[in-house]
């Protein structure tokens, strides 16, 4: 009960923490990675202690009219250059100009994408993006069918959409703030990973939807008369472990992929875990007290 | 209660037959061997567009499938071990692009990769339009090659061979080419066809000779004679026969990654793997108890379902399909935790053990079917719409255990819960299928 009573605090923070979100993703927005806006990236390594300075790089790199681009340190002994589309001739000039004064680097990775390949990343993105969260809306509606007391079943969709968009926002906010202090850019993985965050947080949504529902059912038959928000906090209490416990083997599990894990996978198991801390916090700290309000609403329109 | 322990142990020894079958003996060469992807074995993955717009809509399939022969044929000449050469329709919505994949495990130099496949020719014959009689020459001279010239669906996807010859007047070196039958049967229509025209034969989309067809030819042969140089027509010879290209294509994509940084991460993500495996164990145990080390074996039988199926589908595993992998082993505990806290909540109602089991498998599948839903969908959805392998590769595997997290969370655990055979209302038994802190 606890938390259906103090609803109106944890709906502040979690404004507050979208507002933060939002504004940040306004003011310095998502860096685009080449996934999706096209452009070549090249990893070198050097032998232990012989990397040149940045700036003898850049020197270097300047002498071959790139346009953009951007040098950055990366490990012990490695750089890693980014620059618009590189053709094979251009990246074999380049590759040049890093091995400074015999100092040989071994060139680690290499992507290049086309900016035609990026658009189409990004636009594939946004539809199953936009596919994910109908079909989600459309699969709520159907497994709630049956309820629709006190609260319309399409009330329940909406409710655990909003907790959804609560959810994607916040670690989209917390790349916007990286991406500017830190310069981490959003790649394909990060749209997955976003994608992973809604289907497991309407997972957790689903399951305290499911026992309200069970409940609602339990307190038709027994012919108790609890009022709605008692029900509601009581199927909180009920499934609050199992919602905590399922998170927390996740995040277990994602955390230590991110700690030790391969480092191409490593923004994307932050992503997860910020997503996922904050999907399981919404369904229980927001998509179940917001049913609460929604059916308050009601009442008093039908007064 | 003996039934219920022979099907548990009926299923400890399958899991463990499964196990073995799933553990590489890096001696021995296995029938079934985990596939890598190339950010974890190292190699290049180049995608090229192909330039289709020339062809009819009917013709595409057969020269993207021409196309890729050419280039596997290339690619083989590399030496490189199984390679993957294969076509691939991309683009969005009404805007259909055809693409051919090319990924070379152990190839780390993009450039000569790229250079090897982009010295395959593209041959193709056209025949001058009709409406260049009426053009002016300085019309002429202004014109696109495409204006001038069509595409007859001859190209070099129908060449057999091609050798070098003489001008018998000149001594100039020319190259000879030979259709294969169908290609022959085609040059003998457009020839027969269009006597007295331009056949203009165009090599990587520049005309290098437009001879006039004097007669029909049926003996399958052309002479192509442009200004050749000795080696240039040798070389021509040697690339045409390595197979000319049907279509035009050029480069979109590289994706390289050295060997070391390959094996790197292949040795990381096995690592967490391993280690997730323990922590989510170490977590189960200490919180649930008896249920909690049926669950870890659970995992453990759902770990090895899943490299079993990596095996056999196969499944290509990168760094993200492991990611997924990992991520799925913390979501399929989530089942096990869903059926022991209901089966605790009915032991508190009083309901004697066994049929708390019972209980709590029964009421946790309607939110285990519905939620595992949702991870089904987004797994479906992103591997339809994956604009990248990593992201096809990380939602099969995403799904996949899904899938299988479903079946070892309810079959295997329940088969083994009712195999420890907890019958004892003591204390002691309720504390051990208790969890977490008790009063």
């Amino acid at each position: 009960m606890f938390i259906v009573r103090n609803r109106k605090f944890f709906y502040t923070l979690s404004i507050l923490l979208v507002v933060m979100s939002l504004t940040a993703l306004f003011i310095w927005g998502l860096r685009p990675g080449i996934d999706f806006k096209g452009g070549s990236l090249v990893e070198v390594e050097y032998p232990i202690g012989s990397r040149p300075s940045t700036e003898t790089i850049k020197a270097n790199l300047d002498a071959l009219n790139l346009g953009e681009y951007s040098v950055r340190e990366t490990g012990e002994s490695g750089l890693l250059i980014r620059t618009s589309e590189l053709s094979p001739k251009m990246h074999e000039a380049v590759l040049i100009e890093l091995s400074d004064k015999g100092i040989r680097a071994e060139e680690k990775r290499f992507n290049s994408i086309g900016p035609v390949l990026g658009d189409e990343a990004l636009q594939k993105s946004w539809i199953s993006v936009i596919m994910v969260l109908v079909a989600i809306v459309l699969f709520i509606t159907f497994a709630f069918r049956k309820v629709s007391e006190p609260v319309s079943s399409f009330k329940y969709a909406l409710i655990a959409i909003i907790a959804l968009v609560h959810d994607v926002i916040i670690p989209a906010g917390v790349f916007a703030v990286l991406g500017h202090f830190a310069g981490f850019e959003i790649d394909t993985l990060f749209v997955t990973a976003l994608l992973v965050i809604l289907g497991f947080s309407i997972h957790d949504t689903i399951v305290v939807f499911d026992r309200v529902r069970e409940n609602l059912r339990r307190n038709r038959e027994d012919k108790q008369k609890k009022s709605f928000d008692v029900i509601v906090g009581e199927s909180i209490n009920q499934t609050f472990v199992r919602s905590v416990n399922t998170s927390l083997t996740t995040l277990i599990a994602v955390f230590v992929l991110y700690l030790v894990g391969a480092e191409a996978t490593r923004h994307f198991s932050l992503t997860l875990l910020i997503g996922i801390f904050v999907g399981t916090y919404s369904s229980i700290f927001l998509g179940s007290p917001l049913l609460v309000t929604v059916y308050k609403w009601q009442e008093k329109r039908n007064k | 209660m003996w039934k219920k322990r022979i099907s548990a142990l009926l299923l400890l020894v399958l899991a463990f037959g499964v196990g073995y079958f799933t553990y590489d003996k890096k001696e021995e060469i296995s029938k079934f061997p985990y596939r890598l992807g190339l950010d974890l074995s190292g190699g290049t993955h180049l995608v090229f567009q192909a330039n289709t717009a020339d062809l009819a809509a009917s013709e595409i399939p057969e020269s993207m499938s021409a196309l890729a022969q050419v280039v596997e044929r290339r690619v083989n000449l590399f030496g490189v071990s199984e390679p993957l050469v294969q076509a691939e329709e991309g683009g969005t919505v009404g805007n259909k692009e055809h693409r051919l994949i090319v990924e070379l495990p152990g190839i780390t130099d993009v450039n000569k990769a790229v250079e090897l496949i982009g010295q395959t020719p593209t041959l193709d014959f056209r025949l001058v339009r009709p409406e260049v009689e009426k053009m002016t020459e300085q019309q002429k001279a202004n014109a696109n090659v495409n204006d001038l010239f069509m595409p007859t669906g001859l190209t070099g996807r129908y060449l057999k061979r091609a050798n070098l010859q003489f001008d018998p007047t000149t001594y100039a070196p020319v190259v000879g080419i030979e259709f294969n039958d169908e290609g022959g049967a085609l040059f003998a229509k457009i020839t027969k066809e269009n006597v007295g025209k331009i056949l203009g034969i165009f090599l990587d989309g520049q005309p290098i000779s437009t001879p006039v067809i004097r007669q029909e030819i049926t003996s399958k042969q052309a002479v192509i004679t442009g200004d050749f140089k000795m080696d240039e027509a040798k070389a021509l010879v040697r690339n045409l026969n390595y197979g000319a290209l049907p279509v035009a294509i050029s480069l979109v994509s590289t994706q390289t990654v050295g060997a070391t940084l390959g094996e790197g991460a292949l040795n990381a993500s096995m690592n967490a793997g391993f280690i997730a495996f323990i922590a989510v164990a170490i977590f189960l145990i200490i919180w649930y108890r008896v249920p909690g080390i049926v669950a870890t074996v659970a995992l453990a039988i759902y770990i090895v379902l899943n490299l079993a199926l990596f095996k056999f589908v196969p499944v290509t595993l990168t760094s993200a399909g492991i990611a997924g992998f990992i991520l799925s082993l913390g979501m399929a505990v989530d089942a096990n935790i869903l059926i022991f806290e209901r089966m605790k909540e009915e032991l508190r109602r009083g309901l004697a053990l066994p049929d708390a089991i019972k209980e709590g498998f029964h009421r946790a599948w309607l939110s285990i079917r519905d939620s595992n839903s949702s991870s089904i969908i987004t797994a479906i959805i992103l591997y339809y719409f994956a604009s990248t392998p990593v992201i096809k590769g990380f939602a099969l595997v995403f799904g996949l255990g899904v899938v299988v997290s479903m079946f070892t969370a309810i079959t295997a655990s329940r088969t083994l819960l009712m195999a420890v055979g907890a019958k004892g209302e003591s204390k002691f038994a309720r504390f051990l299928f208790g969890s977490g802190i008790t009063k």
